[in-house]
């Protein structure tokens, strides 16, 4: 015996379903939970945010769809796609033309660059689900301008669910769909502060499996996976390492491959904070879940409340004064910035997040990669003297 | 590498260029007299706001085009690069910021003067939103308006988007202006523009109409991007813009009505052997290698989507001066990029048919997702419709390391040997087969 506590064995069991779940890009549970009633939908939904509640409030399941990362082999996506966009969309289109997002009732595809947007009209253009939207949400954040714009926004997609399945988003449903991601985005958060603690208890692969498949299936469910999580990580297990703790950013969209991600803690680094499931955690704090106008609430949420996001204008609320107390927030040696080759929203911001990093004296360092990467050598190397060099030098 | 001899110029370019020149000047004498400038994007531009306003537009995506046919993006790419920009990303963009980098020299050699304020009305590009907030960074303090323009994602521009858009430029970027500018708008004046606008428009829509006739006498892409210049950029509006496409519509319809082929840099083509559809923006580092190549070969481009992305003037919008904001709100929405994928096909369609096109080509832009994301499903809908012959070339807009001369040469070679076969097999075939 080494007197190391070992991790409880039923946290082993959530971590197994949970990934599961993440890559199962035949959305198993998720057909499984439409064909339960006639009037359930599936709204799948692109990276980063839409407001599921919505979704969930019409009766929906909102699916988010991060792509095929390196568990589809791309043979019909790569001839949709010149070889200087990134890899999301091909995998993605792949999807659609095979069988995988079949019983998918409508589509959303989120403003957050020209490769998605265009995606949309893909869809369109193949006929894809009963319907189609490019979620254009506002860049301009006053209530009655931008606002009422995100309200009409909103409202058409509850159009699009009303004339499939008869469900009406009344205040009720709406409140209680709020409070549900509330809670979900609450959870998500404590397992985050735990980990900014002890690291150790929960890799940060496996927290990217357990909010990864939150995204297939419902709220509900996801809430309960995540209670008996945090009720499993308050407990004393493992023991820390000499790691340095840092935090990723870039990968708001096409996911890095798990390898990488395991690449970095391998080398030495605890991630205690990410953007990988941006979409899960965008509204800060709660929405209001007691008004009689809860679409009102959800508008002023996302007006108010939103993150730092390359997708988001970032006028007036700088990403790079974010990000730096962000890092200071989690108490991080350093930044990974780690971005998909060809994200233009990611690798255009990256110059001005560097300098407002190294302006704060935090120590950074890059990579790019494909969703499908498969060689992490070189990754592990460069992280592992990343950490090496902050240990002995920072 | 072709050999590129003096170019032939038609009297509009000279005019044309005689403008430029003296909007340079202006610029680089800005800051002395007094005048304000305001840097902006092209598609969907609001030319006559910044003009009724007395103040000076400067668009980056030209400033980069430019420094890419004097053949000094190479180094200002590099230089960003240096600066942490990824060599994944948009070329404009890091060529824009290697230039100002540099001194910001202009065109002319002169200095261009620094914003007094950002007008990000962007249209059909998400980058353009990306590339202001860095030169926000660049120019600490400068005062920025947001214009938010709406995806037509459904096919058309509806009710609600009208009004997000009339609530933005009527409570924050005319407000913004004003200020900027240091008086308020003269709307009489604003209407006088957009009446100018709206009859430039009209000369503009006959000029592009010219080319359905047999032989056509423009070359639609070319040419056309010196044609839409003054009504894309920083003249739109104004009694000399006027004066140009009057003088470019009656030389058009003289070389219509005498039947003569369009104007190269090397003299009049002789002859039209294939005529083009083309999706895409040109290169900019090697533009007339790249077109030499088509018309050494008689391929005529009668018709373009380039030379829509800053108004689809030919399906019928006009600036309205009886309704300026909302008009202005509605060629926002309407240009070329901001169309949806659908939209974008039913178009291309739609210049087949007009235009008696004999093939239609894509040059796929590594910088630019707005028009690329998308392009190769286009090109099967497009086989698909219309049945006609499609090719593919890739390059990139201001980087000369993705301009390769022979590959793009080779691959546009066969693909006139492929339309001229159809046209033989076509030409043996009886007149109701063909139909």
């Amino acid at each position: 015996m080494t007197g190391i506590k070992q991790p409880p064995a039923r946290l082993a069991e959530i971590l197994r379903t949970c990934e599961q779940l993440a890559f199962d890009l035949e959305f198993t549970h998720a057909k499984a939970w439409r064909k339960a009633a006639d009037d359930r939908l599936l709204v799948g939904y692109l990276p980063i945010y839409v407001p599921r509640e919505v979704i969930h409030a019409a009766n929906g399941l909102p699916v988010g769809i991060m792509g095929v990362g390196d568990h589809k082999r791309i043979i019909k996506g790569d001839a949709y796609y010149q070889s200087y966009i990134c890899h999301l969309p091909r995998g993605i289109i792949e999807m659609a033309l095979d069988s995988n997002l079949e019983d998918f009732d409508g589509f959303l595809f989120p403003a957050i660059c020209d490769c998605v947007r265009n995606l949309s009209g893909m869809f369109k253009l193949a006929q894809k689900g009963k319907f189609t939207r490019y979620f254009d949400y506002p860049q301009n954040f006053k209530e009655h301008i931008g606002g009422t714009f995100f309200r009409e926004l909103i409202e058409t997609v509850e159009s699009d669910m009303f004339k499939l399945n008869g469900v009406k988003v009344t205040p009720e449903r709406l409140n209680h769909s709020i409070g549900l991601y509330n809670r979900n985005r609450s959870m998500i958060e404590a397992i985050y502060d735990i980990r900014q603690e002890f690291p150790w208890r929960l890799s940060a692969v496996d927290t990217y499996y357990i909010l990864r498949a939150g995204l297939v299936m419902p709220v509900e469910e996801h809430n309960a996976i995540l209670e008996e999580v945090l009720e499993l990580i308050g407990l004393d297990h493992g023991e820390a390492m000499d790691n340095i703790r840092v935090v990723v950013t870039g990968s708001f969209c096409e996911q890095p491959p798990i390898g990488m991600l395991k690449s970095m803690e391998m080398a030495g680094c605890y991630i205690v904070d990410d953007d990988l499931m941006l979409g899960s955690r965008w509204t800060q704090g709660d929405v209001d879940d007691t008004t009689d106008d809860p679409l009102g609430a959800i508008v002023t949420a996302f007006l108010e409340k939103s993150p730092s996001s390359s997708a988001v204008y970032d006028v007036g609320n700088p990403k790079g004064a974010r990000l730096v107390d962000l890092v200071r927030h989690r108490h991080a040696d350093g930044v990974i910035f780690c971005a998909a080759s060809f994200c233009d929203p990611a690798l255009l911001d990256r110059p001005e997040l560097q300098k407002a990093c190294d302006a704060a004296g935090i120590v950074h360092i890059n990579f790019q990669f494909h969703e499908n990467t498969g060689q992490f050598k070189v990754i592990k190397e460069q992280a592992g003297t990343f950490s090496d060099s902050i240990k002995l030098w920072v | 590498m072709a050999e590129v001899n003096e170019a032939v110029k038609e009297r509009s370019m000279v005019i044309q260029k005689e403008m430029l020149a003296e909007l340079f000047t202006e610029l680089s004498t800005a800051k002395e007299k007094g005048r304000k400038v305001v840097y902006t994007f092209v598609p969907g531009n609001l030319t006559e706001l910044i003009l009724a306003l007395d103040m000076l537009p400067v668009y980056p995506e030209i400033n980069a085009l430019q420094s890419g046919m004097r053949k000094k993006s190479a180094s200002y790419i590099k230089d960003a690069e240096k600066m942490g920009f990824s060599e994944d990303v948009c070329t404009y963009v890091k060529c824009d910021i290697g230039m100002m980098l540099n001194g910001n020299i202009g065109p002319t050699g002169e200095k261009l003067p620094d914003p007094d304020l950002l007008l990000l009305s962007y249209t059909g590009c998400f980058t353009f939103m990306k590339w202001f907030e860095n030169l926000e960074k660049l120019y600490p303090g400068v005062e920025i308006a947001m214009l938010h323009t709406p995806y037509q994602e459904d096919g058309r521009i509806t009710e609600d988007q009208i009004t997000y858009m009339v609530k933005q430029l009527e409570e924050e970027v005319i407000p913004k202006l004003e200020k900027v500018a240091g008086k308020k708008l003269d709307r009489a004046r604003l209407a006088k523009m957009l009446e100018n606008s709206s009859k430039a428009e009209d000369l503009w829509v006959k000029v592009l109409h010219s080319a359905k006739t047999v032989p056509s006498p423009i070359d639609s892409y070319f040419a056309g991007v010196y044609y839409m210049g003054p009504l894309f950029t920083a003249f739109r509006g104004t009694e000399r813009a006027l004066e140009y496409y009057q003088e470019l519509h009656d030389e058009i319809m003289e070389r219509q009505a005498k039947g003569l082929l369009p104007i190269t840099p090397e003299g009049e083509m002789k002859e039209e052997r294939f005529r083009l559809l083309v999706e895409g923006p040109p290169n900019w580092t090697n533009f007339r290698e790249f077109w030499k190549i088509f018309y050494d070969m008689g391929a005529v481009i009668v018709a373009s989507t380039y030379t829509k992305v800053g108004g689809v003037y030919d399906q019928g919008f006009r600036h309205d001066p009886d309704n300026p904001i909302e008009s202005l709100a509605r060629y926002c929405m309407g240009c070329y990029t901001n169309l949806s994928l659908p939209q974008r096909v039913d178009l291309l369609e739609h210049y087949i048919k007009e235009y008696k096109v004999d093939g239609f080509l894509i040059n796929s832009i590594k910088s630019c997702n707005s028009f690329s994301a998308g392009q190769l499903l286009m090109m099967r809908e497009i086989e698909k419709r219309c049945g006609i012959p499609v090719g593919f070339i890739e390059s990139d807009l201001v980087d000369p390391r993705y301009f390769s001369y022979a590959n793009i040469k080779n691959r546009l070679e066969s693909y006139f040997q492929m339309l001229a076969q159809r046209k033989s097999i076509l030409a043996q075939q009886p007149t109701t087969e063909k139909a």
